[in-house]
This record gives structure tokens, sequence and C-alpha cells, in this order.
């Protein structure tokens, strides 16, 4: 397990140091995913011990947005003092992108098995 | 020795990490719980419960967000592991995601011009403050990449921050709802979808779904992500 943690934050790091080095506006963790991706792509297969420590961190994604969401108490002023058109605006625009994004794929997406 | 009072002991578990770090769990639990007595059902999310909860505490109890992030940070800290992980789940839909490449590109650029330009226009047709509509206008690509476009274009980086996470949490409870309705059922479509309109928890409702769906909302989460970075300034330059 820790071995494979730290398989997961080596990534990270080199992600972060690449995105740095080169001056990418890419965030660090998702070149590291793609290192990952490439490392697991070059082996041919996902070791077990990665797939559990995968998943126990995905299985509790939701968890991780927590802390973040809370910052909504630092912002009360603004988004009492703006709230209509505030949630109206996320709320409509968040559906039609849904919406938008859902339909091109079912019908440029051909087939999918499930 | 004399022990100390109980206001002593508040004041001293209340600048204490610990605290902030225990009620995010305690908090979270309570959404997990919440939600497994509703039946999964979408508006009991387990991240909007969870922020409703602490949002409360923190205003009840007069502890300043800064001081509760001091401990919830360890929790956030897992947010960059988690992403790298989310290649595990991609390089097993390798196949499946190769087959809809083309039609993965079209839907992604859909879907982030309909999210910016979405929500500057009727942002700004309602009445929101032009800082506030710049706060909107990246809010759905992942936090970081989020932040960061916010900044350029003139918005306020930790509002962006909250913009992303009240999208993420309104897709992901009435995102199942809108694509059923719109007759968007496959797995592969549904996580997609989620992943490119409301990020890492529409990405996260997406693996209660199914592995499938999970995979390609990852997937989508950061490709939005990247469209957002390069498409918002740019749409900001040319259109409002």
């Amino acid at each position: 397990m820790i071995a494979w943690i730290t398989v997961l934050l080596a990534c990270q790091l080199a992600g972060e140091g690449t995105a740095l080095l080169l001056g990418l506006p890419v965030p660090g963790p998702v070149i590291g995913m793609v290192l990952l991706f490439i490392g697991l792509s070059v082996r041919g297969g996902v070791p077990e011990g990665l797939r559990d420590a995968a998943g126990g961190l995905l299985r509790h994604l939701s968890l991780l947005f927590v802390p973040a969401g809370a910052g909504v108490a630092a912002h009360v002023a603004r988004l009492e003092g703006e709230a209509l058109p505030i949630a109206a605006a996320l709320v409509l625009s968040t559906l039609a992108a849904l919406l938008a994004t859902g339909w091109v794929m079912r019908i440029l997406g051909g087939r999918s098995e499930s | 020795m004399s022990t100390a009072s109980l206001h002593d002991v508040w004041v001293y578990l209340a600048a204490s990490p610990l605290t902030g770090l225990t009620a995010t769990l305690v908090a979270y639990q309570a959404g997990t719980w919440l939600s497994a007595r509703c039946g999964g059902h979408p508006l009991a999310n387990p991240v909007l419960v969870a922020v409703v909860l602490l949002v409360a505490g923190l205003a009840a109890s007069g502890i300043d967000y800064r001081t509760y992030f001091a401990g919830a940070q360890f929790v956030h800290f897992l947010l960059g592991p988690a992403t790298v992980a989310l290649a595990v789940p991609l390089y097993s839909q390798i196949r499946a995601i190769r087959r809809a490449a083309g039609a993965m590109t079209a839907a992604l650029l859909a879907g982030a011009v309909t999210s910016a330009v979405g929500v500057v226009v009727l942002g700004r047709a309602l009445g929101a403050s032009e800082q506030t509509v710049l706060s909107l206008a990246p809010k759905s690509a992942t936090t970081p990449i989020a932040m960061g476009v916010a900044e350029r274009i003139g918005g306020l980086p930790s509002l962006t921050a909250v913009f992303v996470i009240l999208t993420g949490i309104i897709g992901a409870t009435l995102g199942g709802w809108a694509l059923r309705l719109g007759g968007v059922r496959a797995a592969r479509d549904v996580g997609f979808a989620l992943g490119t309109a409301a990020g890492g928890i529409g990405t996260a409702r997406a693996f209660q779904h199914s592995e499938t769906a999970g995979a390609f909302s990852g997937l989508a989460m950061g490709l939005c992500g990247l469209a957002t970075a390069v498409l918002v300034p740019l749409l900001n330059g040319v259109m409002w």
C-alpha cells in the first residue's frame, strides 16, 4: 500500500516539476496522471496493489472537495448580495453544458457497450 | 496544577488543526449517512450536505475559514494524488476511449464553450457585477486551472474556486436527472458530460454510476481544464 502511494506521490511531484520547469498552464497532478498512464501503458497492465490504492482514493473523491467547498463561508457577503444572478447563471449554464456534451457524445459517439 | 476552564479548552481546540480536520470528516460522514438514508437521492449529495454543515458550524462557532482550513488542508492535499490515480481507470477503459476519440473532441468543445459563454451571458443579463462575471467564466475547469484563468482575465481566484465547487454540486445533484430527460443514458456519455460540465465532483458522482462512467468523467475533467485554459482567455478578448 505505502509503496503504491509513494508511486502516486512521485508521479505528482514529477508532474509539478515538469509544469514549473516548462512553464505549462496545466496543473502538476494532471501531468502526473499522464506520466502514470504512460507507465501503465509501458508495463502493459495495472498492478494489483496500485489498483487498490487508486480505488481507495477514488472511492472517496467526494470527501476531498469538502474543504474547498466550505470556502463558501469566506464569500458569504458577495454571494448573498448577488445570490439570484449567480445561482441562475450557474444552474442554467451547467445544465446547458451537460446536455450539449451528452448530446454530441450520443450522436457522434456511435455504439457503446454498456 | 490547576485544571483549565472549559473556555480555555475551547479557545485552544478552536485554533488547533485537529478540530478542522475532524469536523471535515464528521461532516462528510453525516453526508454519506444522509445520502444512504435517502437511497442515494442526488439532492442528498454528500459534498453538498458536508459543506452546508461546515458553513453553518463555522458561522455558529465564529471560527474563520482560514483557521478551519489549516486542519482541512490535510484532506485537501489528497486531491493531487487522487488526480494522479485517475490514470488507473483511464488505462482500463483505453479501448472504449480510443473508439470515441473524435466524438469526445467535439463534445468537449461544445460543453466547454456552452458553459463559459452561457454563464457570462446569463450573469450579465441578470445583473451580476463585472468581477463576479469574470470569476464565473472558468467555472467548469478543475479548481487549479480555473483559479489561474480567473486571475489572468481579472476575476477573483478564491471566488472562482467556490464557483467551481458549486458548479460541481449542481452538476452532481441535477446532472443525472437532466441527462436522463434529455435521452442521454449510456454510461460513457453520462460520464463524459458530468466530467466536462461538473469537473471533479461530477466525476465523484460518475464513479457511483459505474467505473466506465467514472473513467470517461475523469478524462473529460482533465480535457475540459485544458480547453478552458485556452478558450476562456481567448473568448474574453473577443466577445466580452
